[in-house]
């Protein structure tokens, strides 16, 4: 309990836990699935304020952690060309590529620049018509939309020197990806409440049905976690598997409709890689064919491209939820935020950056063998 | 980048065709497109995403996260400069402390620290 003062309403950080630990009677396995969620988790000690039967595996869910080691050094190619303006959100800056990165690209003179907003690089383009600007688009299912729109934009104002690098990821195909491995653990869901806001939670009854796993949409907070996970864990002990939402005050049941129109009309579903984890089927959004002419790939010739994966990194196994970072030999010794191996380490939102800013270094502890589901 | 921030909307106009905002974060005003909650009115709250307002938000909520979110720097590191940051954490990881850690105390100089 030493940690619970530092919940906003200790009290009811309390309650929940004591929750929690009446409902428990045997081990269980719960995924969360956004990187948002594994750093309150961590830096509120969520997961050690728990029962030890209750183990929380933390899921792939960080867009910069999973865009593909090819997308990246596709992206330095581009943004190394001098007649391109690259634009990115900030924390694409430091994630290796095959042997530099965004931030080692601008002070060699690239003309990198971050952007709160891809509506921004779109103005930048506006302002620039003699130069080609490239916005870097990757992101999950709340992120996307806001890209798709710019695409849209683009095409609307006749912007011609604005271009998309795509790589967007979709959620549910992961959750399928993740619950056929031969080697998953994974007992129930903490599904990314922001995803949920656009998407809604009409992807997951399928799934939840299919694989016999509870989901739960959950926030960002620590009280949001913990609820999630009350929630999740007394439909475990009950042998239920169903979709509810413990983040309704951001989430309607059929999310955002405007939001899931445009991705719609902008791109189409396609097969993505997943730095660390592999090609999963139909995971990811590429511009449609009517918005392709402002697709960065067809308009720079990035083909060709021979990446280097550092051998020691382990972040698959991570993103896979199969080892926890601190397992990983290159943790704190080889890989750190100064010179990272993998994007988890760099990442704001990387599981290993997590680990290692809230000093999680010790030995890991032997999960219990999770309960087979009633 | 998948933190979503609730934000009140001061003011909306036409651009280009399409329904923007100036939307207040606790202090930090930026520019918002309504385009996917277009009959969000000035004085409501949101969540927004990189620049895009995705569903409305309650006020008590959505001052419950903001405080919450100052109090954790999370507003600094997604409002702070990124270029900052990026140098910060090139430049040094900061004395890895001893094992076990203290959760939600140590505010060590890894990777989010670099953009406090």
């Amino acid at each position: 309990m030493k940690y619970l003062d530092e919940f906003q309403d200790p009290q009811l950080a309390r309650r929940l836990l004591d929750e929690i630990r009446a409902t428990v009677t045997r081990p269980w396995a719960l995924m969360e699935v956004c990187g948002g969620q594994t750093h309150t988790i961590i830096r509120h000690g969520i997961d050690q304020l728990l029962p030890d039967n209750v183990e929380l595996i933390h899921g792939p869910g960080c867009p910069v952690c999973v865009t593909p080691l090819e997308v990246i050094d596709k992206a330095l190619e581009i943004a190394s060309r001098p007649d391109v303006i690259f634009c990115s959100f900030g924390d694409m800056l430091r994630v290796p590529g095959s042997d530099r990165d965004l931030f080692q690209v601008r002070s060699h003179g690239g003309d990198v620049r971050v952007v709160y907003s891809p509506l921004d690089a779109l103005k930048i383009a506006q302002q620039n018509p003699h130069r080609e600007v490239v916005f870097f688009g990757i992101g999950f299912e709340t992120t996307a939309p806001p890209n798709a729109m710019t695409v849209h934009q683009a095409r609307k104002l006749g912007i011609p020197n604005f271009s998309l690098l795509v790589s967007h990821v979709r959620v549910p195909p992961a959750i399928e990806a993740i619950m056929t491995s031969p080697s998953c653990r994974v007992q129930a869901f903490l599904a990314a409440g922001h995803v949920c806001s656009v998407m809604g939670t009409q992807e997951y009854p399928e799934l939840a049905e299919r694989f016999r796993v509870p989901i739960v949409v959950t926030g960002f907070e620590p009280l949001d976690i913990l609820e999630g996970i009350r929630r999740t864990v007394r439909q475990l002990e009950r042998g239920e598997h169903t979709v509810d939402n413990a983040y309704p005050r951001a989430v309607r049941p059929e999310g955002n409709p405007a939001a899931q129109a445009m991705l719609a009309d902008v791109f189409e579903v396609t097969d993505r890689a997943w730095r660390g984890i592999g090609t999963i089927a139909a995971s990811g959004w590429r511009l449609s064919e009517r918005y392709r002419a402002y697709d960065a790939e067809y308009r720079f010739s990035v083909d060709g491209i021979t990446t280097r994966e550092p051998a020691a990194c382990r972040s698959g196994e991570v993103l896979q939820g199969l080892i926890k970072p601190h397992e990983c030999e290159a943790f704190g010794a080889t890989c750190t935020p100064r010179s990272p191996l993998g994007a988890t380490m760099v990442s704001s939102e990387g599981a290993c950056a997590a680990y290692y800013l809230y000093r999680r270094l010790g030995t890991p502890s032997t999960p219990q063998e999770a309960s087979p589901v009633a | 980048m998948c933190l979503a921030v609730p934000g009140k909307v001061l003011d909306i106009e036409e651009r280009d065709g399409t329904r923007m905002a100036t939307v207040d974060f606790g202090g930090v005003v930026k520019e918002v497109c309504l385009e996917y909650v277009p009959d969000l009115r000035v004085g409501e709250y949101a969540i927004v995403h990189v620049g895009f307002a995705l569903q409305r938000l309650d006020e008590e909520s959505a001052r419950h996260t903001l405080a919450l979110f100052e109090e954790l720097g999370l507003l600094q590191e997604e409002f702070g400069d990124p270029w900052e940051a990026a140098a910060a954490s090139q430049g040094g990881d900061g004395a890895v402390a001893a094992a076990g850690g203290a959760p939600a105390a140590a505010l060590g100089d890894g990777v989010t620290e670099a953009s406090r």
